[in-house]
């Protein structure tokens, strides 16, 4: 039994009040920990105590929850109200999810990003449906005049046992919004779980089949213009003049102007490269496409161009030569490395890649002098509000920002600009417009998965144990390292080191920073060093976590090594790991970020001399599954986004341009290309939940070269693979 | 810009528009079909199919000039369809839970839908095939071929 305080300091985290049209209202912040940690406690936010969630019981029994968090595709619009419904106990069949009337004053910790969401809503999500439900409980039991212990419910009912009777929650809703909320509340112990666990169809499934308008792209009001920008070709150059007569002549184009949108405070989510464009705003989509295309602009350099063999020398310089952070230092390495009877050393790079969300970046925006409406899909609504008001001297408490559902996000709908360049357009013609991004805008904006370089070290001694490790990355605008992740902690003598080159180039999170790329290097050497070593890479892996849990070294590793081992081992019992296959080539790979752990084989197949890949098991402790239908769905999606970017995607530059511009030129994965079956174990564990939208997708570029290697023997060592010439077979 | 008259999804519908207008923005502009999506606008990810007398087109490439009285199918078409194919393709979507974001299935759908039509047993070869214009980054193309797979087996 949990037992959670709704009050901390005598604020509450909760809220009861009447429904309007019948029925109790429970408001309660959906981002709270109720159950907080010490530090949590001291540094307790303010955002904790805003209300920014609703349980609504009506009269008729119907639950609905107002959810605030935005849905990018991660499902958690099923799985968060989900948790509230459990510990309410209603039918799920009963309760409606709705998207709260979004805005940023109410709202203030509405943030996608991170696979944070669940994590952090755990604990508050429960404790509002458990207190909705006792206050129900307690409504009854003052109406019988009974003991609140006297009763039970089951599916909003409640029913007192001794004397039979029954009562739904409906009809005590009323009543139990007169009563005060209770100070402590128990949760439900996790085996009595109902509604959790199951697996559960997305809310919005129906919606999304028949086309109906949920994404920023199909927003419309009357009078709305439409709006698109120009932004210059190449990194490094700026805006000098263009035909500006011409285009406003042009049929349908009401305005063309150039918009600044430099903030004037530096904020973390307003990265853009571009931050003087040329609007165009017209009438129709086609009309203003067209006048875009009809641009006859001047540019000029600013700074200088940029080229993608530039980037590659340059980051292999920085790992000889460049400034060095030493990170981590266990014992000595380089001494390791001297007395060693065996040193492998790689190098592993990847090059920039977009975040090619399939909605275009759009929004919409209704600004004045006075007050600024924006509507669209964004991850962090409350920063595009604050630098809006900052960039246009609008007090925030006119600004709004409301939310659509979003075409993806992957971390690029962090980031802000398109919103203010929105607004920027709207306040300077005065009008209401929708900005739009063609698909060539969206691709070469810059805000993109930066190029990284890492070279591994392991040093073997004459029985083969490792004695010694290596890690030494850079990145542009920053070193993809994880110093305090595993081999760390593993390995007696360990060394990570950090290095980075600047570029005129804007770089910004992509599903899993840094662990996109950093995963599949290190997987890939591991099971390099593990052959080195004559050892099976699952049993190789296995005797290190066996040595991070008996023996630790250091304090600060960022890793469980026994729920590491777990999924390891529980994905080399289901794949059979170790009974060999004619014609199947399998690799391995497992890795933890984002508080969840992942293992993965990877079985691959020849075609006619061209590789398939036919399976792909995958085990994942991310505590309790919520929801395991969206779970499943989001760990697919994951693998299958990783193979599909780790093989063919690629953003190079010429002069500054990036030269992939469209689907043409730039490779995403295609249908055909993906795995005939993907398979996904939970380890089942009772631990509170984390999240599920990013952590498959790193290990699975390591599984991949590992399979490739067994199937061709040729280890690959830069992404994208396609582009080495593997022969298979 | 001209006047057209078209047929889309059963009913003739009058649009004023420049004639070189591609049919997914009369679609989404004109006449308030948003479920279309713009995903490129060069015929390369498949999130704008339509069906042109039932085969699938990529509406972003196809300027209404040149539709003349041929059907045009949309996903509200499809969707408030009471054609078997079409609610076993809807069923089946629903049931394996395919989407994630969403913003691709429109298009995934319609191109599923014409395949079906032609093709009520397609192989996985045939699948792959006639699915590989249709991007998604959410990456939710094993549970499509599901999809296509259990409509398949309910139309034969
Ligand atoms: S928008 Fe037509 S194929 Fe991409
Ligand atoms: S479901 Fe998101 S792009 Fe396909």
């Amino acid at each position: 039994m949990t037992l959670v305080k709704t009050k901390y300091n005598r604020r509450s985290f909760l809220k009861v009040s009447a429904a309007s049209g019948g029925g109790m209202m429970l408001g309660f912040s959906w981002l709270a920990s109720c159950n907080p940690t010490k530090e949590q406690a001291l540094s307790m936010p303010e955002s904790w105590f805003d209300i920014n969630a609703f349980i609504k019981i009506g009269e008729n029994g119907l639950v609905t929850i107002f959810s605030p968090n935005p849905e990018i595709g991660q499902n958690i619009k099923t799985s968060m109200p989900m948790v509230v419904a459990e510990e309410l106990d209603v039918a799920w069949k009963n309760v409606i999810v709705e998207q709260a009337a979004l805005d940023t004053h109410k709202y203030e910790r509405q943030i996608a990003g991170g696979s944070q969401s669940i994590r952090r809503g755990w604990q508050g999500l429960r404790m509002a449906g458990a207190t909705a439900r006792h206050m129900l409980m307690e409504a009854a039991a003052n109406e019988w005049k009974v003991t609140v212990s006297s009763l039970s419910t089951n599916e909003g009912i409640i029913k007192h046992d001794e004397s039979n009777r029954t009562m739904s929650y409906g009809q005590m809703a009323a009543t139990a919004s007169t009563l005060e909320v209770p100070e402590n509340i128990e949760l439900k112990d996790p085996k009595d779980f109902k509604i959790i666990g199951q697996p559960t169809k997305n809310v919005d499934g129906e919606k999304i089949i028949s086309g109906a308008p949920l994404f920023g792209l199909d927003f419309k009001r009357e009078g709305m213009k439409i709006s698109m920008i120009e932004h210059s070709p190449a990194f490094g150059m700026k805006l000098k003049g263009f035909n500006e007569e011409v285009i406003k002549s042009m049929p349908g184009i009401s305005d063309v102007l150039v918009v600044n949108t430099a903030p004037k405070e530096a904020a973390w989510s307003n990265v853009n490269a571009f931050t003087e464009v040329i609007a165009i705003v017209g009438n129709t989509t086609w009309q203003v496409m067209k006048a875009k295309k009809a641009l006859i602009v001047e540019w000029e350099w600013d700074s200088p161009a940029e080229d993608s063999q530039d980037h590659e020398f340059k980051l292999a310089q920085s790992l000889q030569t460049g400034v060095k952070e030493l990170a981590r230092k266990d014992g000595n390495a380089e001494e390791a490395f001297k007395k060693a009877h065996n040193v492998i050393e790689k190098t592993y790079s990847a090059p920039f890649l977009a975040h090619n969300t399939m909605e275009p970046m759009n929004f919409f925006a209704d600004v004045s002098k006075a007050k600024a409406e924006l509507i669209g899909p964004i991850q962090t609504p409350e920063a595009m509000g604050k630098s809006i008001s900052n960039l246009l001297d609008i007090p925030i408490e006119n600004v709004t920002v409301m939310l659509t559902r979003m075409g993806g996000g992957f971390g690029r709908r962090l980031y802000g600009n398109f919103g203010l360049e929105a607004a920027t357009i709207s306040y300077n013609t005065g009008k209401p417009i929708k900005l739009i991004y063609t698909r060539e805008d969206d691709m070469t904006q810059g805000v993109y998965r930066p190029a990284y370089k890492v070279k591994y070290r392991a040093a073997l001694d004459e029985k083969n144990e490792l004695i010694g490790f290596s890690i030494h990355g850079t990145g542009i605008h920053g070193s993809p390292v994880f110093e305090n992740r595993f081999p760390a902690g593993a390995v007696p003598n360990y060394l990570a080191e950090k290095m980075s080159i600047d570029s005129n180039i804007s770089t910004g999170a992509w599903r899993a920073p840094r662990s996109n790329f950093i995963a599949g290097a290190e997987q890939s050497f591991l099971d390099e060093v593990a052959e080195a070593a004559g050892k099976d890479p699952i049993d190789f892996r296995l005797e290190l976590f066996d040595r991070a849990i008996k023996n630790p070294i250091g304090t600060d590793n960022d890793y469980d090594p026994q729920r590491y081992a777990g999924v390891l081992e529980l994905v080399r019992d289901k794949s059979n790991w170790g009974v060999k296959t004619e014609g199947v080539y399998r690799g391995v790979s497992a890795y933890f970020c984002h508080n969840t752990y992942v293992a993965q084989v990877l079985d691959m197949v020849l075609i006619n001399g061209k590789h398939k890949i036919k399976k792909v098991w995958c085990a994942i402790d991310c505590g309790i599954v919520i929801n395991p239908e969206g779970a499943i769905n989001q760990a697919e999606g994951g693998i299958i986004d990783g193979i599909g970017h780790a093989m063919y995607s690629n953003l190079t530059f010429d002069k500054g341009s990036p030269i992939q511009k469209n689907f043409d030129t730039y490779s995403m994965i295609r249908h055909h290309q993906a795995p005939s079956e993907i398979e996904v174990f939970f380890v089942d564990n009772g631990i509170d939940p984390t999240g599920l939208g990013e952590p498959t997708l790193p290990p699975i570029s390591g599984a991949l070269a590992n399979a490739i290697y067994q199937a061709s023997g040729q280890r690959l060592y830069k992404q994208p693979f396609i582009q080495q010439d593997i022969k298979l077979g | 810009m001209a006047k057209f008259n078209i047929n889309i999804n059963g009913t003739t519908k009058k649009i004023d528009a420049d004639p070189d207008t591609p049919v997914l923005w009369v679609l989404r502009d004109h006449l308030d079909l948003v479920g279309t999506k713009y995903g490129c606008g060069i015929a390369q990810c498949g999130a704008c199919t339509v069906h042109l007398n039932g085969s699938a087109i990529r509406s972003c490439s196809v300027a209404i000039s040149t539709v003349g009285d041929q059907k045009i199918t949309t996903i509200e078409g499809i969707s408030k369809s009471s054609e078997k194919l079409e609610n076993i393709v809807k069923e089946a979507w629903l049931t394996h839970d395919v989407a994630q974001c969403g913003y691709c299935q429109s298009g995934q759908i319609m191109n599923a839908t014409a395949l079906l039509k032609i093709n009520p047993n397609p192989s996985d070869t045939d699948i792959d095939r006639a699915m590989t214009g249709n991007i998604c980054r959410c990456g939710t193309y094993t549970r499509i071929k599901t999809a296509i797979k259990t409509a398949a087996a309910q139309l034969t």
